[in-house]
């Protein structure tokens, strides 16, 4: 077996998959989105509940505003189900662990890191302090065929956020 | 490209088939010696261009057993001849015959195991013109459940759009069936030989159907070339599809009239070299022997369904070995996703498409999300099938022993 196939499943990965972390569809939402990768017909519903911030501040960014702007308020819950292979089940699984609890704000460098290293084809080595879990899932930057497996729930969390601010929440 | 350790297993030739050496060195000849627009141009070297692209549309002609060449409308891709088609049959007016023009209250009647290039086009026919579609249905044995036949076909079926060979389940269609069953009530037959014409003796004449599309890089040929075969009284009284250079016969400032087919539906300069090097393949296969090649790919077949149904946790999406079933064998691994399936087979060289290879209404049918496909070639050894086998094989153990 090649070390590349025991990069992509890895032991975190194997994890993740078999007992996925946040799964299944809860209330209260802000807003749902669906995505569907058509080249292989994988599916996340996922719904994103923001909670204002902790000091009472207004802090929602207002409606149609965008994603520079500071967003001071909580990502109290990200809930999905995904159906797919072991690398976007995984991803959804380690994404919302990492996103949940802290700010829109904190986790737009975390966003950030984990795209670029993703998208780097092994070239940005992955920073474990700022992505946690997700390191696991750079293996699949070696396979050009399966980042948009990876991708597809920080996707789904991107839209989430952009409708619940159109929405004005 | 993979890496210098690991042998390449191409099973999937059903996505699209490797070249070979022949119909390459037929295109570099062509663009080394002859290259020029067609149909245009006095210049000797337009004449030499013209002559090797008819030429291409004489040799594939007789491949497909076609009456004349000029039945035979080269296009883009199968896809493209499929959506011409359709497009044309929706496009007639007053002066266009009747069973040439669906309007609404028609029907179009598919089938469940359609690629999404033999569905869409039809969905968007229906939309168009009010026309309804139905399908025929897909039994629990893989092949079209014909029960109701006499139900789905009506005095309102205007086209019954099927295909030959199911790209996923390998099931070979009853095409005297379908095409007798659209006769009795005057319905026009679309076939898509995409799947079909590369494995298999194939005989329009004996076929019976009104049309047929066939994809050039599925057969050995290049991309970026398609067939469409019609009957040429139906060509010759349809509208075009594409319009513009080529396909005219006069142009004024506010109307057009069109050329008689096949140039009628070749707008803009066409796919030359890939026609040159799409009859070459048609030399190769012939070389080879349409009958041997489909006795060869059968014996695959079987020996890859018996292989895989004896692994724990395969499941075979197909019918068992039998003499209406080819060479795409797909099947789904107990609890795997068939990405993980192909990225494990791929890290053995062993490569196959994973998916639901653009049939989607198919795979939901089966309550999957997609399927683990090899699709066999000319170029597949047995001993390929073996590897396939051991390869799966090796797949499920390596699944099991990370869980």
């Amino acid at each position: 077996m090649s070390d590349a196939l025991h990069s992509l499943y890895t032991e975190l990965v194997v994890e993740h998959d078999k007992r996925p972390l946040h799964e299944g569809l809860r209330e209260p939402f802000d807003a749902e989105v669906h995505h569907v990768n058509p080249t292989c017909g994988d599916e996340i519903t996922l719904r994103l509940h923001l909670a204002p911030p902790a000091d009472g501040t207004a802090g929602s960014a207002p409606a149609g505003s965008t994603a520079g702007e500071e967003d001071s308020r909580t990502i109290a819950d990200i809930s999905y189900q995904a159906v797919g292979c072991a690398m976007s089940r995984a991803s959804a699984s380690i994404m919302a662990d990492l996103l949940i609890g802290r700010t829109v704000a904190e986790v737009e460098p975390v966003r950030d890191h984990f795209d670029q290293a993703i998208r780097s084809r092994g070239r940005i080595e992955a920073d474990e302090d700022l992505i946690g879990d997700g390191v696991a899932l750079m293996g699949a930057a070696r396979f050009p065929a399966r980042i948009k497996c990876v991708l597809m729930s920080w996707k789904a969390y991107e839209a989430a956020l952009i409708e619940a601010r159109t929405l004005g929440h | 490209m993979l890496d210098d350790e690991t042998p390449m297993i191409y099973l999937d030739g059903g996505a699209t088939s490797q070249r070979p050496r022949q119909v390459i060195d037929a295109e570099v000849a062509y663009l080394t010696h002859d290259n020029a627009a067609v149909k245009r141009g006095a210049h000797r070297m337009a004449g030499a261009a013209t002559d090797a692209y008819e030429g291409a549309r004489g040799r594939i002609a007789e491949f497909l057993g076609a009456p004349s060449p000029d039945e035979v409308v080269f296009t883009k891709n199968a896809t493209e001849a499929l959506n011409l088609v359709a497009r044309s049959l929706g496009d007639g007016d007053a002066t266009t015959p009747a069973h040439l023009r669906v309007v609404e209250g028609d029907e179009i009647l598919v089938t469940e195991m359609e690629h999404h290039a033999n569905l869409v086009p039809w969905q968007e026919l229906a939309r168009r013109t009010g026309a309804t579609l139905r399908w025929i249905p897909v039994g629990e044995d893989f092949t079209l459940d014909l029960s109701r036949l006499d139900e789905l076909v009506t005095e309102r079926t205007k086209i019954i759009a099927f295909t030959h060979q199911s790209n996923v389940l390998g099931t070979v269609n009853p095409v005297a069936a379908l095409v007798a069953a659209a006769r009795s009530v005057g319905a026009l037959t679309v076939l898509d030989a995409a799947q079909s014409a590369p494995h298999m003796p194939f005989d329009l004449a004996e076929l019976g159907v009104d049309f047929a599309a066939l994809s050039g890089h599925k057969m050995l040929g290049p991309t970026g070339i398609g067939v469409l075969w019609g009957r040429y009284e139906h060509l010759a009284a349809l509208p075009p599809f594409l319009t513009g250079g080529s396909m005219i016969e006069v142009v004024h400032m506010d109307h057009s009239t069109y050329a008689e087919p096949p140039a009628r539906f070749e707008a803009g300069t066409p796919p030359i070299s890939q026609a040159v090097g799409l009859a070459a393949a048609c030399d190769y296969l012939d070389a080879l022997g349409m009958d041997r090649i489909a006795a060869h790919e059968q014996a695959l077949t079987d020996r890859a369904l018996r292989g895989l149904q004896d692994i724990e946790g395969v499941r075979i999406i197909g019918p068992g070995p039998s003499a209406t079933r080819t060479g795409a064998v797909s099947f789904d691994l107990a609890g795997r996703h068939p990405h993980d399936v192909g990225q494990v087979l791929d890290s053995l060289g062993i490569e196959v498409r994973v998916g639901h290879h653009c049939a989607w209404p198919l795979h939901r049918l089966f309550g999957l999300h997609g399927t683990t496909r090899a699709s066999f070639s000319v170029h597949t050894t047995a001993a390929e099938v073996d590897a396939l086998v051991a390869g799966a094989a090796h797949t499920a153990e390596f699944f099991r022993s990370l869980s």
